[in-house]
């Protein structure tokens, strides 16, 4: 199956909605830093890999389907859930990539120049994310 | 008070840019990559660099992938559930929730202590 974008998904979304996504980012990001502060690195770094917007992106979706269900008459409660739970498996590949990422900060970031490897943490977090997917896909 | 204005601004946009490529891509397993991408690192890791240095932000980092791994553990729950029960997604992801912070915490605990 081939990876694409589809821009009529965004009409989708409310701005409400986006609303809702972009000030939860920043209220998660805040309490992050708040966290670090409070009981150090070791504590705090957990919080960068907080499911922040994974439970209002996963409802979304579910929201959409059954909208799109009921516009043609049927209940889409079922596809709904089975949509979220596919893109929960796809955060689950993700979540391995996050790891990648953060083992990429940890091990390069005190000797080398910062924007560099933010930038080499982020290919690797799309590079094994990717793969991930590649490979459940064919198995 | 304006780092955490500066953190709130960087922050609500790159996890609703994220958001978005999540929105438009397809197939949804794929788009599902999204939920878990460095969105929260991403905002706050120059900040952190420039305010306490760059050991601060790498101890930061060894932390991090013990959340990470609490999070696939998470969503995977997430997905599990979904397949078998029939809660709303809402309901499930926040009622599991509790799973990535006691693992975190756990693998923190054993692993970093």
């Amino acid at each position: 199956m081939r990876v694409e974008a589809n821009f009529s998904s965004l009409k989708l979304t409310s701005t409400r909605e986006h609303v809702v996504r972009f000030v939860l980012g920043g209220v998660v990001t805040v309490v992050a830093g708040l966290i670090a502060r409070r009981w150090g690195p070791v504590i705090g770094g957990l919080f960068l890999a907080f499911p922040a917007i994974f439970p209002a992106g996963a409802t979304l979706i579910e929201e959409h389907e059954v909208q799109k269900k009921r516009a043609i008459g049927r209940d889409g409660h079922r596809r709904g859930r089975e949509a979220a739970g596919l893109d929960a498996a796809g955060a689950a590949l993700g979540a391995i990539g996050l790891a990648a990422f953060a083992a990429v900060l940890w091990r390069l970031l005190p000797g080398h120049n910062s924007w560099g490897v933010l930038a080499l943490a982020s290919m690797m977090w799309m590079l094994v994310s990717g793969s991930l997917w590649v490979l459940r896909r064919r198995s | 008070m304006s780092e955490f204005v500066a953190r709130f601004l960087i922050g609500g946009v790159v996890i609703s840019l994220f958001a978005l490529l999540g929105d438009v891509l397809r197939p949804k397993s794929f788009a599902g990559l999204f939920g878990a991408a460095p969105s929260i690192a991403l905002a706050t890791v120059g900040l952190t660099i420039a305010r306490e240095g760059k050991q601060y932000a790498a101890t930061e980092a060894r932390s991090m992938i013990l959340g990470a791994i609490a999070f696939c553990v998470y969503a995977s729950g997430v997905s599990w559930a979904l397949e078998r029960y029939k809660g709303s997604t809402l309901a499930t992801t926040v009622a599991l929730m509790p799973m990535w912070l006691g693992l975190s915490l756990g693998l923190c605990w054993v692993l970093l202590r």
